[in-house]
């Protein structure tokens, strides 16, 4: 940084406004200012608190990207103040920004939410260790360097709430425990001396567990530590099915049934995968199916395509597969 | 200009559900003079789905896919964002990781075919972008699309993780405002339509185990569209194409209010541009009809 030429341009702001006790609606004040290209977005919140509004509210306390307090969202991408550059801001939006909190439906005051459900949902997949430890032990506790690498960078997650006001399916199901419930769930099922039975379960509970996630990689885009949720989601789905707590259920069987499809025909048969998944639930999608069909979108059973040398793959499948269903 | 030539990933959507984006995709080719080898030995991605079931035998079957590419000697295309995704992740992975490269070679090699990381993965999108280049698609516009506003809806798997495209691609792409598909439209002669649902998720992934935040999300982008005034939406996906194309009753249904727009491949709305015809693009494969031709 020190060497690259320090800048400075007119950016304007359009900043969330909203006191729970004295306002009926929220409202967007503007400001312009001169920004350099070395500060940091907390620095824009000071600066409109300092001199523009004393009564300008956001939280923060550690300014060096620890304590998680200070996640706000620019221009819709969520974001920890303290530590995203105010050129990296305009080099991805431009000159005019908006300012909001994580969740504007969640405001009290300005910046400030109330982050209940986050730290609901964090409970809820119990986030700590369970384990038989001696009360009075004779030696250390050991884990190898090796077992602490499974825990994939999960335990530096500061909860900072950027990647759960970030993801659709939190949004719209407010059941769903999202991406950094699961980080948490994952940084203890890593845990070589965890030994909660129940948790795994849990997260793979349909509706609020794992398996509602869309796969939008939201989550691993807007991670100020680097954690890639998403990532461990896909870990929690694969240690449910290795350590044999994955339920018979739509979500699964639709995960196994590529291996059937691909196993007979080398290609996805979307028809077989359906039926597979849904069993007799099928009926509900014939509307849909028929209308596909009219326009040519469904081919019959015996028009399936396959792979070209099919033996290779199902040699492949015979040889490197590592879980049973 | 030396001629393009790449070899094709198909994926399994353009041989099954949506034959139009198989059509439109050679049609376009032959119009830009793009030779494609299509790779028929490869097996289904796994679509983000096999993965959560088994990850070694997923990254297996992705590495032969590309091993065949590596064979030809040829930068692999595909044409569905999900197959970018797992190809290209595969390959990331693979290659920043020797020992799990040495384990999948190991099996590989029971078949006679070596990872070995030659070959690069793009999405079709970008090979016309980057690769032929938007002004030479410009100046080869016969027919404008001048009279429409389009909406472009990006997909996920092209623009995250943002890591990924910018190590597969030439150009960078930003995931909080994508701009080659809106470079395309303008420069097929159309308007691009900008309205906040560009480059969010469609929803097809839980389609079946979370009907219900799937048809929000497909409802949500077609209103989206629809409120910025877009008479038709393009997307690169043939996913997102089923969502946006066929589901827009359980949309509507979620989202309590009608919605519906003609929604067009990406190649399809090139192929028009380029005087392509309707039934070369195979438009009367859709669903929801496109009805302004
Ligand atoms: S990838 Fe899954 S968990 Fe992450 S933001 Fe998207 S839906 Fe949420
Ligand atoms: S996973 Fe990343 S974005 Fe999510 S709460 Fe933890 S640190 Fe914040
Ligand atoms: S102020 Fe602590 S993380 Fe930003």
């Amino acid at each position: 940084m020190s060497t690259n030429k320090i800048t400075t341009q007119k950016v304007n702001f359009k900043v969330f406004r909203f006191n729970a006790d004295e306002d009926y609606l929220p409202y967007y004040e503007d400001y312009s200012m001169d920004v350099t290209s070395e500060e940091v977005v907390l620095d824009i919140l000071n600066r409109i608190k300092w001199d523009y509004d004393g009564s300008f509210s956001y939280r923060r306390s550690c300014r060096h990207g620890i304590c998680g307090a200070c996640a706000i969202k620019v221009n819709g991408r969520s974001t920890l103040a303290c530590k995203e550059s105010m050129s990296t801001m305009i080099e991805y939006f431009g000159n005019d920004l908006t300012i909001e909190p994580l969740s504007t439906k969640r405001a009290i005051k300005d910046m400030i939410i109330d982050k209940a459900d986050f730290w609901e949902k964090h409970a809820a997949v119990t986030p700590y260790l369970a384990a038989d430890i001696d009360e009075c032990p004779t030696c250390e506790n050991l884990v190898s360097p090796h077992d602490a690498e499974e825990l994939n960078e999960a335990d530096l997650c500061i909860q900072c709430g950027a990647c759960h006001y970030a993801c659709p399916a939190v949004e719209i199901n407010s059941d769903f425990f999202g991406p950094a419930a699961f980080v948490a769930a994952y940084r203890f099922e890593a845990d070589i001396r965890d030994s909660d039975a129940e948790r795994l379960i849990n997260v793979n509970e349909e509706k609020q567990g794992v398996w509602d996630c869309v796969k939008c990689f939201e989550c691993a885009e807007v991670c100020p530590k680097d954690i890639n949720p998403i990532e461990k989601i896909t870990k929690l789905h694969q240690m449910a099915f290795k350590k044999g707590v994955a339920k018979n259920n739509v979500a699964t069987r639709h995960a196994v049934g590529f291996l059937h499809s691909i196993k007979k025909h080398g290609v996805l048969d979307e028809g077989g995968l359906v039926l597979y998944s849904e069993g007799p639930s099928i009926v509900k999608h014939i509307p849909v199916a028929l209308q596909m069909f009219r326009k040519g979108k469904i081919i019959m059973p015996w028009n399936m395509p396959k792979s070209d040398n099919l033996d290779e793959i199902q040699k492949l499948i015979k040889s490197s597969s590592t879980v049973k269903f | 200009m030396k001629k393009l030539k790449y070899a094709l990933f198909t994926g399994c959507t353009a041989k099954q559900s949506t034959p139009e984006q198989m059509m439109s995709t050679l049609a376009v080719a032959r119009k830009l003079n793009i030779e494609l080898i299509e790779l028929t030995e490869a097996s289904c991605c796994g679509a983000s789905h096999l993965q959560d079931y088994d990850d070694f035998l997923s990254l297996v079957l992705n590495a032969r896919n590309i091993a065949y590419a590596e064979k030809h000697g040829l930068t692999m295309v595909t044409i569905c964002n999900t197959c970018q995704l797992n190809t290209a992740m595969t390959k990331h992975r693979l290659d920043k990781n020797p020992e799990l490269k040495a384990k999948v070679n190991e099996k590989l090699a029971e078949v006679g075919l070596e990872y070995k990381g030659t070959s690069n993965i793009i999405h079709f999108l970008y090979a016309i972008i980057d690769d032929f280049g938007l002004d030479k698609i410009k100046k080869m516009v016969v027919k404008p699309l001048s009279q429409f506003n389009i909406a472009p809806f990006y997909g996920c798997h092209n623009i995250r993780p943002s890591e990924l495209h910018d190590e597969s691609h030439k150009q960078k792409e930003n995931p909080y405002n994508p701009t080659s598909l809106d470079d395309l439209i303008i420069a097929c002669g159309g308007m691009n339509v900008e309205y906040e649902e560009k480059n969010k998720c469609c929803g097809f992934h839980v389609e079946l185990q979370a009907p219900h935040t799937a048809a929000v999300l497909t409802g949500n982008a077609i209103a989206g569209a629809t409120d910025n005034n877009a008479d038709m939406m393009v997307t690169p996906c043939p996913l997102c194409h089923l969502k946006l194309d066929t589901q827009t009753k359980h949309a509507s249904e979620a989202i309590g209010r009608e919605v519906s727009l003609p929604v067009l491949h990406m190649q399809q709305m090139v192929g028009l541009a380029l005087g392509c015809t309707p039934a070369e693009l195979g438009l009367k494969h859709h669903v929801t009809e496109v009805n302004f031709i």
